[in-house]
């Protein structure tokens, strides 16, 4: 569980995150949602201790991440996955080398035993045995995806974070990497935080939304409660596609 | 700051290793055909134009040879010789790094609680410096082979008086003062590289003015450093 208390960042007295608090719980899907610039990559980016926050606190299952020295940070990191936007696998290693690479650095497992666990995690993300030797470049976006989750569940990470996992990728392959991360979730009972702006997403898997706007906590609940919201900048924000409109007429 | 982050025990040994031999392979092995080639000629040239220098019947006939020894070993197998590589190895590094940061992949090692300038950087310093003595000495060997060259293929030079003037007064200490010279340099070019690099920001522009960056500031720094290390070690 992530517990956000009260926190407050700025950037040159610009504040950016105004005194946000939430709880994320495990087993379930957190969507960090809003407009663009309406501060959900700073919130996560502060959320993994890549950003600093001027007051407030970020508990890792009761560990206050402002009261952490670099070094415990580090370990604190070893225990979260995180899926980039670009993917960010490291391009000089081929599919399989990035799937172990976390395995190399911190595990104690034999040679054997982390080939059998990346083998695992790549099945796992359902990636065909004959990519398993390629570099990234030679893949498609939606199996970079999958090759960056199965990188970052390789090490069973009680946090996994996700930073627009649909960006750049087609309607059909969003839906299977939505489904990836919930049953992942489910799965693992591991606390998945995801920063979206696709609705498809939000209303396919976030089990506990967070909407921000300008900085501001405005409205929080599950993907259940988001369409018959009464909140006008979350509507706004929902209801800018015509088709949700049409959806929230028909429901009515 | 970063040299604070670099300079430390690797988390794992192993993986070290693997990237140092990758690196030695990437930044030694495959700076040779360019050493060799521009090594060869250069040494060619310097005999070339020593020998039209020289052309007095008061001076020796050895100290063509002679003058282009003393010529690789002092200033162009140390210090020209890292210019160059500023502008392979320099670029390669920094537009390597710089790539890394700006598609997210260090943001990544660090998330995964990696140190990644550790990881990335201190491989690349230490096999670039363990090369530098022996890119010096094939360097130098393929110079005085050009400067051989023009007495074997040429009039202007017979190989006897050259290979005399290679033997002349040979000092082993300009040996030494190169190759610390070299090892500096080498220093100077991987982490001004990384550190340009490391820090890059923004997209492939920003990669390729930091790697434009590493190689001007490290070249102005090898002449700074020239100059200094020429005055302490002669």
């Amino acid at each position: 569980m992530i517990e956000v208390k009260d926190i407050v960042k700025s950037f040159d007295g610009n504040v950016v995150l105004d005194h946000i608090s939430t709880v994320m719980r495990d087993g379930e899907v957190n969507m960090i949602i809003g407009q663009s610039g309406s501060g959900k990559t700073v919130l996560m980016k502060s959320m993994i201790g890549l950003h600093t926050v001027d007051s407030g606190q970020i508990l890792f299952d009761g560990r206050n991440l402002a009261e952490m020295r670099s070094k415990d940070i580090r370990l604190l990191h070893r225990e979260v996955g995180m899926l980039f936007q670009g993917s960010a696998l490291f391009d000089s290693m081929s599919v399989m080398e990035n799937v172990l690479f976390p395995m190399e650095m911190f595990s104690t497992m034999t040679r054997s035993q982390m080939q059998e666990r990346a083998e695992f995690c790549l099945r796992r993300v359902e990636m065909p045995e004959r990519v398993w030797n390629l570099m990234p470049s030679e893949i498609s976006g939606g199996q970079q995806k999958r090759v960056a989750i199965a990188r970052a569940i390789v090490l069973e990470p009680r946090y996994l974070f996700c930073d627009e996992p649909n960006s750049g990728l087609d309607p059909k392959t969003s839906l299977v990497i939505d489904a990836l991360i919930q049953d992942i979730t489910r799965e693992y009972n591991i606390c998945t935080i995801v920063n979206s702006h696709d609705m498809n997403s939000i209303l396919e898997i976030g089990d506990n939304i967070l909407f921000l706007k300008n900085g501001h906590k405005e409205w929080q609940g599950s993907r259940h409660e988001i369409m018959s919201s009464d909140n006008e900048a979350l509507n706004d924000f929902v209801f800018a596609s015509e088709l949700f409109k049409k959806v929230k007429i028909a429901n009515k | 700051m970063l040299m604070a982050k670099v300079l430390r025990v690797p988390d794992r040994q192993r993986m070290f290793w693997r990237q140092y031999s990758r690196e030695l392979e990437k930044q030694g092995l495959q700076s040779l055909p360019i050493v060799l080639l521009i090594s060869v000629f250069i040494g060619a040239i310097l005999t070339i134009q020593a020998k039209t220098n020289t052309e007095n019947p008061l001076l020796p006939t050895y100290i063509t040879g002679l003058l282009t020894r003393d010529t690789l070993l002092l200033e162009f197998s140390s210090t020209i010789l890292c210019l160059i590589l500023a502008g392979k190895v320099g670029s390669n590094i920094a537009s390597e790094i710089g790539t890394m940061r700006i598609t997210e992949q260090i943001d990544a090692m660090e998330i995964m609680g990696v140190n990644s300038a550790n990881y990335l950087i201190l491989p690349k310093i230490i096999a670039f410096m363990s090369m530098m003595p022996f890119l010096f000495i094939i360097s130098t060997a393929a110079g005085l082979i050009g400067g051989w060259g023009v007495g074997a293929f040429t009039d202007i030079i017979t190989i006897h008086d050259y290979l005399l003037g290679v033997q002349y007064a040979f000092n082993p200490y300009f040996v030494w003062y190169a190759i610390i010279k070299a090892l500096v340099f080498a220093f100077v070019i991987t982490s001004m590289a990384s550190y340009y690099g490391y820090y890059a920001r923004g997209g492939a522009l920003d990669v390729g003015k930091a790697s434009t960056n590493a190689v001007v500031n490290s070249n102005i720094m090898i002449l700074f450093l020239d100059l200094i290390l020429s005055k302490l070690l002669l």
